[in-house]
């Protein structure tokens, strides 16, 4: 995953920020959402601390990629107690950014987002330098250079002038990463990156992850396999039915009682030998006697 | 580009075949330039070809007459008959053959992007029905002068009709855009075959038939302010919005993100597609396939990024029409084809071969 990586510090970038630089990270509360009555989220509240990861989890259906949207702005929060949603980043109220200057602060990296259109990876990447000039203006020599550094970063270098259509789910999961990056954000936002990804690039996209975060972005992304954020996660927030659950260092999150009555299965937790973290071993219920 | 460019199947397994994607050439933008000297010499050589010959000299003489430099460049006026042939009949016709191409094109590449369909065209909002029943219901009345003021009206009146549908639902997204405009077309098509099916005879039918299929015949220096005047207020605009467009490549939620107001921008482009493609109507009836096929012709060579194909398309949209307008005057002469049959014969063709060289 770190193929070119030597060749990314001779290019000056802004966004490798510093980790004193980030400020007090990412905060929501009272973030509704629903859709013909029903409430897809229910007053949700939570904190990412700043250059930290922070795992976004929770069964199907609870709500996971709605709140990304919703923190992310291109999906209004409303419902019942819509009026009092807040969400701040590095303290300041995101809501109340315009949108080309949110798009500069933070960056939304979608689940499966594709096109028809014959693009190479790299014009794929450039997009992300829309929002940091004039709507009039072309891809400038700087742009190129970010978008580059981008690409090296998430692992894509060699995949520049490929076309989107050809590549394969995890080549296409590091574009989707590395178009975010052009835009040179200080807040990440992924939702379910590793999905359809083996194990080798799923390791390796939350090593990406924590590499970001160490450079001071503030990493928010939704996972499925509790293993993984077990394994790679700072904090984690654990969602059921639109409504936030637990929340906090992973020791305290994931454990039994709170991860049994969510999925309804029998956890163990065991201790990984070498990292010291925890691993979770699940079981179905007993079938009711 | 000699390289293949389509997708290929990378979800059957094992690894794709690495291959490089349609990148514009070293120096794209020359193709701007060379696009634009194309259509000058298009327009040039297309008034000396019909049943009297004009040589190219004798164009530019009429030119410079009528441009008040004739004196200043020396050049002798031509003969009256001659001068009318270049000035009056040849000229408008091809000038707004012109402006409807460039027009046709560049709304088909902001209509295939803005529904993120690649069978969308101009049209797709229902503004061809739309302009045909306003025609055909003054054409079956008796007054013809009223002609492009009704497609017009019909053009408008079809997308607001599309757009109310669209956004009654909510938000106005892709899918819901094709499908309204999709109803309102078929309305307003029932709508015009029942008017000719009750009352349509003889000539009036033929008449009729002649601007369902799109024409610039009876194009007059009226037709050329109209058309190229919408192009210019309406199209420039729209050439310009290519990074907008480029936004929504990966979709609402990714433009969103990127910071652009989606629905607000999908409001705007649509209404300027709308209105832009209501005025050429109005003046040549709707020709097919010239807003369907360029852009997809055009991709090939500038890729999927919106800042060039816009342009590009526009401008050999433009020089596409003058030559099918050319043919379609001049192949069976002293008979007229009406130019939808040309663009059609060669657009099928050619949308095949894009097709089957796997670029949608």
């Amino acid at each position: 995953m770190s193929a070119g990586s030597s060749t990314v510090q001779t290019v000056p970038t802004g966004y490798r920020t510093h980790p004193q630089d980030a400020g007090p990270g990412l905060t929501a509360t009272g973030v509704s959402w629903g859709i013909d009555g029903r409430l897809v989220l229910d007053g949700v509240g939570l904190l990412a601390p700043a250059a930290g990861v922070t795992g976004l989890l929770g069964p199907n259906g609870s709500g996971k990629s709605t709140l990304l949207r919703v923190l992310a702005g291109v999906q209004q929060a409303g419902g019942a107690a819509g009026d009092a949603a807040r969400t701040t980043f590095g303290g300041a109220d995101l809501a109340a950014l315009p949108r080309r200057q949110r798009a500069r602060v933070l960056a939304l990296v979608e689940q499966d987002a594709t096109t028809d259109l014959p693009l190479t990876v790299l014009d794929a990447v450039l997009l992300g330098r829309i929002p940091h000039r004039a709507l009039l203006a072309g891809d400038s020599d700087a742009d190129r250079a970010v978008a580059r550094t981008a690409l090296a970063t998430a692992g894509a270098h060699e995949l520049a002038d490929r076309e989107v259509g050809t590549l394969s789910g995890g080549e296409r999961q590091r574009v989707h990463l590395a178009r975010a990056l052009a835009q040179e954000p200080r807040l990440l936002l992924l939702d379910e990156p590793t999905n359809h990804l083996d194990v080798a690039a799923q390791l390796g996209a939350m090593r990406v992850l924590r590499e970001l975060a160490a450079d001071g972005v503030t990493v928010v992304t939704a996972l499925h396999d509790l293993n993984l954020a077990a394994a790679t996660c700072d904090h984690v927030v654990l969602l059921a039915s639109g409504r936030v659950v637990a929340a906090g260092p992973v020791a305290d999150v994931l454990v039994p009682e709170v991860l049994e009555p969510i999925y309804g299965v029998r956890v163990d937790v065991l201790t990984h030998p070498r990292t010291g973290r925890p691993v979770l071993s699940f079981d179905l219920t007993d079938p009711p006697s | 580009m000699s390289t293949r460019t389509g997708p290929v199947a990378v979800r059957a397994g094992g690894r794709p075949r690495p291959r490089p994607a349609a990148r514009p050439g070293p120096r794209p933008w020359l193709a701007l330039p060379v696009a634009a000297a194309v259509l000058v010499l298009s327009v040039g050589v297309a008034v000396t070809i019909g049943p009297a010959d004009l040589a190219l000299t004798e164009v530019a003489r009429s030119l410079a007459t009528h441009l008040g430099v004739g004196g200043l460049l020396g050049t002798e006026p031509l003969s009256a008959l001659r001068d009318g042939m270049v000035w009056q009949l040849r000229m408008p016709r091809i000038l707004t053959a012109a402006a409807v191409g460039a027009g046709l094109a560049l709304c088909g590449a902001v209509m295939q992007s803005l529904t993120r369909n690649p069978l969308a065209d101009p049209y797709l909002l229902g503004l061809s029905s739309g302009a045909s029943l306003g025609a055909v219901l003054v054409l079956l009345a008796g007054v013809p002068l009223l002609l492009p003021v009704a497609a017009f009206a019909g053009a408008v009146g079809a997308l607001a009709l599309a757009l109310t549908l669209a956004g009654a639902l909510g938000v106005v997204t892709p899918t819901r855009t094709v499908l309204a405009g999709l109803a309102i077309s078929q309305l307003c098509a029932a709508a015009v075959s029942f008017v000719i099916f009750w009352s349509a005879t003889g000539d009036a039918f033929r008449e009729v038939l002649s601007w369902l299929m799109g024409s610039v015949a009876s194009a007059t220096w009226t037709s050329v302010v109209i058309a190229a005047g919408a192009v210019v207020l309406l199209g420039v605009p729209l050439a310009l919005s290519g990074s907008v467009l480029d936004a929504f490549t990966f979709g609402d939620t990714a433009a969103g993100a990127l910071g652009m107001p989606v629905n607000r921008t999908r409001w705007v482009l649509l209404v300027g597609v709308a209105l832009l493609t209501g005025a050429l109507v109005s003046q040549s009836g709707s020709i097919g396939f010239v807003g369907l096929v360029l852009p997809h012709a055009v991709r090939l060579l500038t890729g999927a990024r919106h800042r060039l194909l816009l342009p590009l398309s526009a401008l050999t949209g433009a020089s596409f029409l003058v030559w099918a307008d050319t043919l379609a005057r001049t192949v069976f002469e002293p008979r007229e084809l009406p130019v939808g049959i040309v663009t059609a014969a060669i657009g099928a063709p050619v949308f095949a071969f894009l097709l089957w060289k796997g670029n949608r």
